[in-house]
Formats: C-alpha cells, structure tokens, sequence
C-alpha cells in the first residue's frame, strides 16, 4: 500500500511538473494547451459517465444535463457570490453539488426501470433540463450566459482532474464501488447478498453527477459563456463516444476515451462536416473490433501485467514446442 | 366549435406521422432487440431520396398522384437498401457482443448518416414539393386540404397491412417467433439474420411512408429531420410499450396530442417538450413497461 501510495505521489509531481514546463517555458502554443485543458475537463466528465455507465453497467444518458446544471450553477455563483479567482474552488464544488442534487434525483427512476426503458428516461431528464434552461429568462434563455468570468486554466483543470481521479478510484474501490460491480453482474443476487440496491445506485449516480458537473463549470469557465444548444444530442453521442472507446469499467480507459477523442475532433477540424462521418463510422468500427472499448474492465496496471504474462506464456509455449 | 375541429385534424395527422415512426422504431426493436439510434437518420435519407426523386418525376409527369407513387415506392426500395448494409455490417458483426455495443454503434452510424446527407444536400433546408393534389372538402363547415385526410387514410393503411402482414403470413410468424426467441426460433429451421433484415426493410419502409406524409405535411426540411423524429418516435415507441405495435400506435397519438394541446393551455410553447418527458417518466413510473407493453417475467 505505501508503495503504491509513493508511485501515485510520484506521478502526480512528475504531472506537475510536466504542466508547469508546458505553460510557464511556453513550449506548446496557446491552442495546444487549450486542446490540453478540453482534454482534462472531458476526462473528469467520462470519469463520471464511467462510473455509472461502466462500472454499474446502466445505460443512461443524463450526462449533458448534469453538465449543464453544474454549469449554469457555477457560472451563477462566480457571477453573483464568488466573483474573484480565489473563489473559484467554490463555485466549481457549488457547480458539481447543484448536479449531485440532481443526480440523486435522477437515480429514483432506476429503481424500478431498466435498460432501455432508463435509458429514454434518463434522455428525457436531458432534453428537459435543455428546455427549462431554454425557457428560464434568468439564464439568458436559449442565448445562454455570456461573459462568464475565465478562470479556468491548465491547473486548475488538472488539479480537479487528479481530485476526479482520486475520488472516483477511492469510490470503486470502496464498498459501494463493490456492490456496483456486482449490480452491473447480476442485480437480482446482489439484492439476496443483502447489498442495499437502491442505496448504492443513489450513491452512484451523486458521484457521478457530481464530477459531471464539475467538468461542466470548468468547461464554462474556460470558455467564457454557455448556451442551452451545447447541452443536446450532440453531447450526449460526444460523452458515449468517449466512453466506449476508452473502455467501459475503467479509469485509465475513461481518460485513454478522452485523449483519442479530442485529439481526433481537433485533427478532423480541417475535414468540416467530414469530421462527424469520419466520427460515426470510427465508432462502429471501434465497437465491432472492441467491443469493450481499449480499456474494457482493466486499468493501466493491470493491462500490463496481462500483456508480460501473455508474452511470458507466449514464449514458454514456444519452447516447449 | 371549428377552431377545436381545426386542431382535432391537425391533432390525427401529426398522431398519424409519429404513430408511424414509432412503429418503424418499434418493430426493430421487437424483432432484432435493439434501441436503432439511426432510426431518425433512416428518415432523413428517405426524406432526401424522396425530394430528389419526386422533383426528378415532376420534370417528366405533371399528375402528382403518380409521382408521389413511383417516388414513394422508389425511395421505400433505396431506403431499404440502406437499412438492409447498416444491419449486415454495423449491427450483425454485433450480435453476439454486449448489448450496449450495438446501441453505440447505431448512435455512430445515425451520425455519420445524418451528416452524409448534410454534406451530399448541404445545409439549406430544403421544400418538398406537394405531392398531392390540392383540393379542399367542407366538413361541417370547415375546410379540411384533401392531404390532411390522406396523410390519416394512408397511415392508416400502412398500419393495417402491417398487421395484416405480421399476423397472417409466413414471414410475420417466423418474425414473431424470433423475437419470442432467437435461439429457438433458429432451432425450428428459421433463418434468422434474414428475418431480422426483413425487420430492417420493414421498418425503412415504414420510414419512407412516414417521411412522404412529414413532407406532405411540413414540406420544409433540413438535414436534422430526422433528430426530432428520432426522439419523438423513440418516447412514443416506449411510452406505449416498446416492441408492441398497437403500444407505438397508442404512444405516437399520445404524443402527437401533448404536441397539438399544449401549445395552446400553456404560455411558453415550448414547454411541451417537459410535458411530454414528464407523461413519460410517469407512467414508467406507474408501469415500468410501458402503457401496454408486457411485463418482464423477472428471473432469480
């Protein structure tokens, strides 16, 4: 356990570093670390999904929604209560607890109704926040808020993304963590173990709306405004794409899922609306020759280790014969 | 006493349109068990192929009733055939992978269809040509355009043959028998991946009838038609009960009244859209099957 502990220290000040070179030395130019920041704040967000589209295994699609009710949250606070850069961790946990409201809101209807059937409800939830927000005068209605304060910047991305990081690993791997893997398995036998089911689906979907909202304030932060129109179909393909390519159950598939992604967005920037085809098609190939995603069910550490063995039974095999 | 006639035959033709979709969504999903995330971009391709060819006819043939015919039986082929290469290499390579796979890829072949037709049509909105000849009746003191009526009559049509067709002949009992049980129905010498591609076909040209009545309708469109079907279509399809026909045909009349009565009780017009989500997360709260789907036998 320490060691481990030292290696995530370790990282985490070599992370450090790496960020403070990028954007203090100003070896990549601005775009880049712009491109680098999307990257962060889609991490945090497809963290969120994962937990309850991954480990819980429930297919739900209320993710623009949360986004947008942490967004519009704390671009409201930083706008009224908190107006200075030292407040912004303020607005950002005001921006994930507003979602985390929600969230656990959201979970009721998954007590009862599975797949599909969740899967329009949770749709709806989306499309609904959208059209308050859409309605509601006091946001900007469907022209959104604008001149919504920057502060968002590389490190603040990546600090919340080491917190995501840490809260959503800590979250697995706790007893909740534990009887989530076991509803995505078997949701019956899991209630006759005596796990609380609806406790632990209430609990997934807060965690999960919380950094959802998050990954939302910082979004708004860093772009300075935000409309109901970024909160749609749109979003949510964005966020399953994500996910699914990374690998579903998984930390480091949920970030891999984020990299390639944004990576990809901005490399098919020149190809215009190509890019959305390229997307779709890329998709289902994705989903025909992996069907788990890159990282299906395994983290960085543990896929490495399957490769030695594979590579050590490989060779021994070899031998033998 | 006629404002409310005029909205009770605005109220059946937009039932009609998204009873229609929700069946076309509905018997895929029976049928291959799948939630088809392209289904609204199966519309917008019959839509195009329905624009282009009926204003191709109209430079040849005057009388719309033949060009909507050749133009409607045209586009149900070419639409098919679309749905018929989505199935065999997005969904069938699928079909023993995990459920959620298949729903991601159809969320990626509904994107990239979409987004074809924005880039082969290009972003204009375009306007259907009226397919069907202008004349108005007077019914008890109104005016009703003959396509209103026929866009109910040939809904209605499309729907009984349908049932005719499931319940009476061959096919539509191998068709019931493979979404009974696959496995099984494979056993009784049933080939199933060719009924799950008739399923395809079925519901392309269910789709392709669905978009000639929006466009005899509505006639402007642009190439994200098809989003706001998918969804209306989608809610409708599990509002009645997913996987059961009269269920998508009860769900798409429900939906089309919340779309025609709202506007005028609420102020905000589109508030219709809460109101819509609201009907039904509750009645899956209520049912969590849908109005007249069956219940889920649960297994220990």
């Amino acid at each position: 356990m320490k060691k481990k502990n030292l290696q995530s220290l370790v990282s985490i000040i070599i992370l450090a570093v790496v960020l403070i070179a990028l954007s203090e030395m100003k070896l990549v130019s601005t775009s880049k670390l712009l491109v680098l920041q999307y990257i962060g704040i889609y991490s945090i967000m497809v963290v969120g999904i994962n937990i309850v589209n991954g480990y819980m295994g429930i297919f739900s699609l209320a993710h623009p929604g949360f986004m947008a009710v942490g967004a519009y949250a704390a671009a409201l606070c930083s706008k009224y209560c908190f107006t200075t850069v030292y407040l912004y961790p303020l607005c950002l946990l005001a921006g994930g607890i507003a979602a985390m409201c929600v969230g656990l809101l959201v979970a009721v209807p998954s007590f009862k109704s599975k797949g599909d059937y969740l899967a329009i409800i949770t749709l709806g939830f989306t499309l609904m926040v959208q059209s308050i927000l859409q309605n509601a005068e006091i946001v900007g209605a469907s022209r959104g808020m604008t001149n919504i304060s920057k502060f968002t910047s590389l490190y603040w991305v990546y600090a919340c993304l080491v917190l995501a990081v840490v809260i959503a690993g800590r979250f697995i791997n706790s007893k909740y963590g534990r009887s989530l893997k076991a509803i995505r398995e078997d949701e019956m036998a899991t209630e006759l173990v005596s796990v609380n089911v609806r406790h632990a689906k209430t609990v997934a979907f807060g965690v999960s709306a919380f950094l959802i909202g998050v990954s939302g304030a910082l979004l708004c932060h860093l772009l300075g405004y935000t409309s109901p129109s970024s909160y749609g179909y749109s979003n949510v393909v964005d966020g399953l794409v994500m996910v699914y390519i990374g690998g579903v159950g998984s930390i480091t598939g949920s970030i891999t899922g984020a990299v390639i992604w944004q990576l990809l967005v901005q490399m098919l920037k020149g190809l215009g609306t190509w890019r959305w085809v390229v997307g779709g098609a890329l998709l289902c190939l994705v989903m025909i020759f992996l069907p788990k995603g890159i990282f299906g069910y395994q983290e960085i550490g543990e896929a490495l280790r399957d490769l030695k063995k594979h590579d050590i039974h490989k060779s021994g095999g070899e031998a033998r014969s | 006493m006629s404002a409310f006639l005029q909205q009770f035959i605005n109220f059946l033709q937009l039932g009609s349109i998204y009873a229609l979709t929700a069946i076309s969504f509905s018997i895929v999903y029976g049928i291959a068990g799948l939630v088809n995330f392209a289904h609204g971009a199966i519309f917008t391709v019959s839509m195009y192929f329905l624009y282009f060819l009926s204003t191709a006819l109209f430079r040849v043939t005057e009388a719309k009733w033949i060009v909507y015919i050749l133009a409607l039986i045209a586009a149900s082929v070419a639409t098919s055939v679309v749905a018929m290469a989505i199935e065999r290499f997005a969904y069938r390579p699928l079909r023993n992978a995990p459920a959620v796979a298949t729903v991601v890829s159809s969320v990626g072949v509904g994107m990239a269809l979409e987004y074809l037709c924005l880039n082969f049509a290009g972003s204009k909105a375009k306007r259907m040509a009226s397919l069907i000849p202008s004349h108005n009746f007077n019914i008890a003191g109104i005016n009703v355009p003959l396509y209103k009526v026929m866009i109910v009559v040939i809904a209605l049509v499309a729907m009984v043959v349908l049932s005719l067709l499931i319940k009476k002949t061959r096919l539509g009992t191998a068709m019931r028998a493979v979404s009974q049980d696959k496995v099984a129905a494979g056993f009784m010498g049933i080939s199933t991946n060719r009924v799950i591609s008739a399923a395809f076909v079925l519901g392309a040209v269910l789709a392709a009838v669905a978009a000639s009545l929006y466009g005899t309708a509505y006639s402007i469109f642009a190439y994200d038609v098809g989003d706001t079907i998918n969804w209306w279509s989608f809610i409708a399809a599990v509002l009645g009960g997913i996987g059961s026909i009269e269920g998508a045909v009860l769900g798409g009349f429900i939906i089309g009244a919340i779309n025609i009565v709202m506007p005028i009780v609420l102020p905000v017009s589109s508030y219709k859209d809460i109101v819509a989500f609201a009907v039904l997360i509750m009645v899956l709260m209520v049912k969590p099957t849908g109005l007249l789907g069956k219940n889920s036998v649960e297994k220990i």
